[in-house]
């Protein structure tokens, strides 16, 4: 439909194609004309995708040019071979030894002029059977031309096939860097799952709505265009008619395939929505049952379900109307020029025979256009899924990188922060005129209590999120200056989620450094106690984690973590948290190698437990975002601020502890209340 | 396993499928019918110039017509209703089954794996039954009429469709076959496709930390290039298909030629019927193509069939009872009775004889090194495993023979990763109780140490919560989890590391405000800091699967070294002392 429509409009003004989406005023049925109703500009997005294809895209058209020209053709030389048995047959009936001039004059002597007209026409030797021998000559031909058509057609099929996992192939890459690019905002309101359903659902629909419908699309236009040639060269008049229902089926195409456009946008995104459902849930199963969800969960994703089989519903049906419809325009040109020529012969303004040609041809040139009416709806389809990936690539980027950027010479490790001020809402300040300057090798531990803006801190040094204001500088240079890669190559990172890809132990201690050796990684392993529950595993290095299996626990993905961080020796270490599901004991061990790590380090460090943090240079004491105390251990202590409170409710035993908490609990703490519920 | 899918879940359908097999059957008839109208047309109406019978049978063409198109819309209604429903009703099976499984199973398919099956797979099957709808039967019925008429018109050259019919058969088949294990490869690359970008989102920090973006667009490319490769090996045997089809009949009918080009010779048939046998076996070419873009939907349909198959067909290892206990008399109780856990193929056990007891009121501490097994201990009460050996009793029951949701009402569970879901502060809070009132909410949050936080949240209550709950801290979100687990008012509380991410104070203010909470149910407490669990009623030592230690913590001081070893790497000398 969308290839016929564009081709047999010739007088349509460029980038009509545009606003046809949108359709005419009373195709628009009281919906509001959304973008993601359209399907030209998506479809043409599409196309031009095939631009780097465009060589192996005109051998493909060549070749379903060959490929149509002979399978017409093909007929041609049946109907000769016809000829050439019905020869024979006639030829047989004749007495031997006379001439077919003799046999002509001899049925127009009988009067049957038609018979005899047919005669000199034929080739015809009286007495003589079937001529086998040009049988067999034009029925090899015949093969040989059937057999160049198939080859064609197959040689067509395999390099569009290539064309389009080219294309499918370049939309995933695009996707996946995409992802990289945009920032992590972006994923705070995207769920996982919808995301994934895109590269998956939508990629893989378009992949096999291309491959369904552009190799038959080809051939059917291909094979319109020749009918109608055929068609204007017999008789314009005739082909003129035929035109005719053209519009007519395209309008009534348009028609449809407006309204089932929409519910085939909805079908995928209620897919992606759907697998977003599927993806919360089977990520939190585990939870979904022992909190007794599971009949929430399940009418949840009934819910959904039934939206995605509504939109599929709609979409299935309203496009399986196109091919009716356009059968039975075609049928009713049928019987119109049955009746209409009919009477015409009655009436004796038309022969007999130019209506049934009329009628032979009306017939071929139905036939490719319901085809295409037919992959509308595939077409459709896969459109709707392209708009969708279109979509998540025109999502805005993080910014980009500086055109010169910035890079520090030698890299001592002095951080500072200028009066930032950052927030996640823009409604929320988290962040305001913070102030601090980390010393180069130094330890640098944030303590406060939770949401404080500890970890905001590390992700503004990593730059995963923007500043509203202010400035950080390493050793001098604006770290907006820097490049990103740049940057986070001298920082490195133990987070308090400890984040591992399937993959073994070993390649996921070599993260950080693919270039690392064996012994290194050993090294590394050992120094963070990563060794010693390693070589109880029966595969040992060997062993495969990923991101949700339970073979090893909290703590030990926690030590792994720490090892990859080690394997990089970074400029800047920065441990949010680093150790918070491992053990004291072993904690204690890897604090040695984790002092190690930090000497002539400049290093950041958040840790609840206070003993880790004890000989920092510096501790930031944190609260809703300020830093409210900062110094050496022992000098906060001194102040008795709040540093001493959270060192007391650590260390005070649970006989301070209540003084503690009253000194802590800044005016309205919930406690009261709550001890007494 | 496709035909089993498709008649297990097709079967409420069969209604309407028959609907539809009626409805094409009719359509079909009508559009053969068409041609005859139109040479009585030219026989009757022409022939004898009654305009009267043109005009007439015109009109009785154009009633075909419009039946013709009647049946289709309604074909096509009842196909897409059939199909649709069939795909909806797949999905919702396998969401229910794989709700249903244990840990085990869902690491054994893989959670990726799993959410590719649940969307993809069956939209590969809920396509094959919507082209069917359509086509699988006016195929047949041309194809098959027009056998019919071509033997009728000249037996003696049927013959020739007993050879081209099967070889027609055998290259489709052998296509068909080859392409199987092509699909299998592609849907298996699709899961990893599925994997690696779930695992990048998921490490986003990580990966941008580490500047790991080449590498793991590299990882990627991989996959993609994996994934490309199959779709291509598979979509150049599709490309076979259809020339080798049309090749096949086209070469058919040069054959007819030939041996009907002998028999008019021999004078055994007419070439009038050989015509006629040409056309019909056009007809049957054009119902072959129809049959085989259909057909090349089914590899890849029974590929998916195969995959939806398996999860189908995996017992869940923990089952509920057959026959529940749905009452017990006591209440907040947990009983370990000589508890042995080994995973299937492991060597040694992860949990080794274990037995205790904590009663309502109680709190029992666990502690141990890292890997110890913990947290598998743990998650034997709520049945998220089953014991090898031994059992595990609440409120006197077996865990394995009490009704599921009788057991899990009992449970408040915190687990070591605070998983929160997409939602609202108060969707998340409500999501063991759904009934609670906004009041009991803000009561738990209180109790929870998470009051003032959410308070300042924009919308309170109301604040949107992200996937996983990445859009709020670590210690956030345990304290968010511990008030879901707090809203619910079990009768047994299992805080799994529930604490590991809260500062010192928090925790100290979070456990003195828990404990008029939790004072009529059994806790268990599993946690690294000595200071947390040291005024537990009981406090257990777990290392290496087995206790090493069990009393208070002043008796383990001196009873117990590994204890006293732990408690020594925090607390200060006097401390201990």
């Amino acid at each position: 439909m969308s290839g016929a429509s564009r081709k047999t409009f010739p007088g349509r003004p460029p980038g009509a194609g545009q606003s046809a989406g949108r359709g005419p005023p009373w195709m628009s049925l009281g919906t509001p004309a959304e973008k993601s109703m359209s399907f030209w500009p998506s479809a043409r997005r599409l196309l031009r995708r095939l631009r780097p294809q465009r060589l192996r895209m005109a051998c493909v058209v060549a070749l379903s040019v060959a490929s149509v020209a002979f399978s017409v053709a093909g007929p041609i030389l049946i109907g000769r071979a016809t000829n050439i048995i019905f020869s024979g047959v006639i030829g047989k009936q004749l007495a031997p030894g006379t001439t077919k001039r003799q046999a002509v004059a001899a049925e127009r002597a009988a009067g049957r002029i038609h018979l005899a007209e047919m005669f000199a026409r034929m080739h015809l030797v009286p007495g003589a059977g079937i001529d086998f021998k040009a049988l067999a000559i034009t029925l090899l031909e015949v093969l040989a031309l059937y057999l160049a058509s198939a080859t064609f057609l197959w040689a067509q099929g395999y390099l569009l096939n290539d064309v389009v996992q080219a294309v499918v192939r370049r939309l995933r890459s695009e996707v996946e860097e995409k992802i990289h690019r945009l920032p992590l905002r972006y994923f705070d309101h995207q769920p996982r799952g919808e995301l994934l359903s895109r590269v998956t659902n939508d990629i893989g629909n378009l992949s096999q709505s291309l491959q369904q419908s552009l190799s038959q699309l080809l051939t059917a236009l291909l094979t319109l265009v020749g009918v109608v040639s055929m068609m204007i060269v017999i008789s314009p008049l005739l082909a003129l008619i035929a035109l005719v229902t053209i519009p007519l089926a395209l309008l009534l195409t348009r028609l449809i395939a407006h309204r089932s456009q929409r519910h085939f946008v909805a079908q995928w995104k209620h897919t992606g929505d759907l697998n977003a459902k599927i993806e919360e849930a089977f990520t939190g199963h585990e939870l979904v049952k022992v909190f007794g969800r599971q009949p929430e969960v399940a009418r949840d994703f009934d819910a959904k379900n039934d939206e995605l089989f509504t939109a599929s519903f709609a979409a299935q049906f309203i496009s399986s109307l196109i091919m009716p419809a356009v059968m039975f325009v075609g049928s009713l040109n049928y019987v119109l020029v049955a009746v209409i020529g009919g009477l015409r012969v009655a009436t004796g303004g038309m022969t007999l025979g130019a209506v049934q040609a009329f009628i032979q041809y009306s017939r071929s040139f139905n036939r490719p256009l319901t085809q295409v009416a037919s992959m509308a709806g595939t077409m459709q389809s896969g459109v709707a899924s392209a708009e969708r990936v279109f979509d998540l690539l025109d999502e805005h980027e993080q910014t980009s990188e500086p055109e010169a950027p910035a890079r520090p010479v030698a890299l001592q490790g002095r951080v500072e922060f200028q009066h930032v001020s950052f927030r996640y809402e823009a409604d929320k300040p988290l962040i305001e005129d913070l102030s601090l300057t980390a010393e180069p090798g130094h330890t640098v531990a944030i303590v406060g209590p939770t949401g404080a803006g500890k970890t905001t801190l590390v992700n503004l040094i990593l730059r995963f999120y923007e500043l509203d204001g202010g400035r950080i500088t390493l050793d001098g240079v604006d770290i907006a200056t820097m490049r990103r890669d740049d940057l986070r190559s001298r920082i490195g990172m133990v987070l308090q989620d400890a984040w591992l890809f399937h993959g073994t132990i070993r390649d996921n201690i070599r993260y950080g450094r693919p270039d690392a050796t064996d012994e290194e990684i050993l090294e590394a392993a050992r120094a963070t106690f990563v060794d010693r529950f390693v070589r109880s595993l029966p595969d040992g290095y060997d062993t495969v984690i990923d991101e949700d299996s339970g073979n090893v626990s909290a703590g030990q993905r926690q030590l792994i973590t720490i090892a990859r961080a080690f394997l990089t020796r970074p400029a800047l270490l920065i441990l949010d948290e680093a150790t918070s599901s491992v053990d004291t004991r072993t904690e204690a061990l890897v604090q040695h190698a984790m002092a190690a790590l930090r000497s002539n380090r400049t290093s950041f460090v958040i840790a609840h437990r206070l003993s880790t943090i004890r000989d920092a240079d510096l501790i930031l004491v944190m609260r809703d975002g300020r830093i409210v105390e900062q110094g050496a251990h022992g000098a906060l202590l001194q102040r008795q601020g709040a540093y001493y409170d959270l060192y007391s409710a650590q260390f005070g035993g649970a006989e301070a502890e209540d003084e503690d908490e009253q000194r802590l609990a800044d005016g309205g703490s919930p406690l009261q209340s709550a001890a007494g519920a | 396993m496709l035909i089993r899918v498709l008649r297990t879940y097709l079967r409420p359908y069969g209604r309407w499928l028959t609907a539809v097999v009626a409805l094409q059957l009719f359509g079909t008839i009508a559009s053969l019918y068409l041609p005859n109208l139109n040479a009585d047309i030219i026989d009757y109406g022409i022939v004898r110039g009654d305009t009267a019978y043109i005009v007439g049978t015109g009109g009785w063409m154009l009633l075909m017509t419009l039946g013709q198109i009647a049946c289709s819309v309604a074909a096509a209604y009842y196909g897409a209703r059939a199909s649709m429903s069939f795909g909806r009703d797949l999905r919702a099976v396998l969401f229910r089954r794989v709700m249903s499984f244990s840990g085990r199973e869902v690491a054994q398919f893989g959670t990726p794996s799993l959410i590719t099956r649940g969307t993809n797979d069956v939209q590969q099957v809920q396509m094959l039954v919507a082209v069917s709808s359509s086509v699988m039967i006016a195929a047949p019925i041309m194809g098959i009429g027009a056998i019919i008429m071509a033997v009728r018109e000249d037996p003696g050259l049927s013959w020739l469709l007993g050879v081209s019919v099967p070889i027609l058969a055998a290259v489709v088949g052998v296509v068909a076959w080859r392409m199987m294990p092509q699909f299998r490869h592609m849907q298996s690359f699709t899961d990893v496709v599925n994997r690696i970008l779930r695992e990048q989102i998921g490490g986003m920090r990580v990966v941008r930390s580490f500047v790991r973006e080449p590498q793991e667009t590299r990882r990627f490319e991989q996959a993609n290039a994996d994934l490309t490769g199959t779709a291509l090996r598979a979509g150049r045997l599709m490309a076979l298909l259809v020339p080798a089809v049309v090749l096949i009949l086209n070469g058919s009918s040069a054959a007819v030629l030939w041996f009907g080009a002998v028999r008019i010779n021999a004078g055994q048939t007419q070439i009038g019927d050989l015509t006629a046998f040409l056309v019909y076996l056009t007809q049957i070419l054009m119902s072959v193509m129809m049959a085989t873009f259909m057909l090349m939907m089914i590899p890849r349909a029974a590929v998916s069939a195969d995959r939806i198959g398996a999860v189908l067909g995996t017992e869940p290892s923990v089952v509920p009872p057959p026959e529940p206990v749905k009452s017990v008399g006591t209440r907040g109780q947990v009983e370990f009775r000589g508890v042995t856990l080994r995973y299937p193929g492991a060597a040694d056990p992860v949990l080794h004889d274990i037995s205790f007891s904590v009663s309502a009121g109680q709190t029992l501490a666990i502690i141990g090194s890292t890997g110890a097994g913990k947290t598998t201990l743990v998650s034997l009460i709520p049945r998220l495993f089953d014991a090898t050996k031994g059992s595990v009793l609440v409120d006197g029951v077996d865990v394995r023979a009490l009704d599921p949701d009788l057991l899990w009402t009992r449970i408040g569970f915190v687990p070591q990763r605070s998983y929160l879901f997409s939602g609202s502060v108060a969707s998340n809070l409500r999501y063991g109780n759904p009934h609670a009132t906004e009041e009991e909410l803000w009561r738990a949050l209180e109790v929870a140490q998470a009051r003032d936080f959410v308070a300042a949240m924009p919308g309170g209550l109301d604040a949107p919560i992200s996937q996983g709950g990445t859009n709020v801290s670590g210690g956030q979100r345990q304290r968010l989890a511990i008030a879901r687990a707090l809203v619910r008012k079990p009768e047994i509380y299992l805080f799994d590391e529930s604490f590991s991410a809260l500062d010192l104070a928090t925790d100290a203010r979070l456990r003195a405000a828990l404990r008029p909470v939790t004072r009529h149910a059994a806790v268990i407490i599993v946690a690294q800091r000595v200071s947390t669990i040291q005024e537990a009623d009981r406090i257990a030592v777990l290392e290496g699967g087995t206790f090493v230690g069990f009393g208070r913590h002043h008796e383990l001081l001196r009873s117990c070294p590994t204890y006293a070893e732990i408690a020594a790497s925090q607390l200060s000398a006097q401390e201990v002392a």
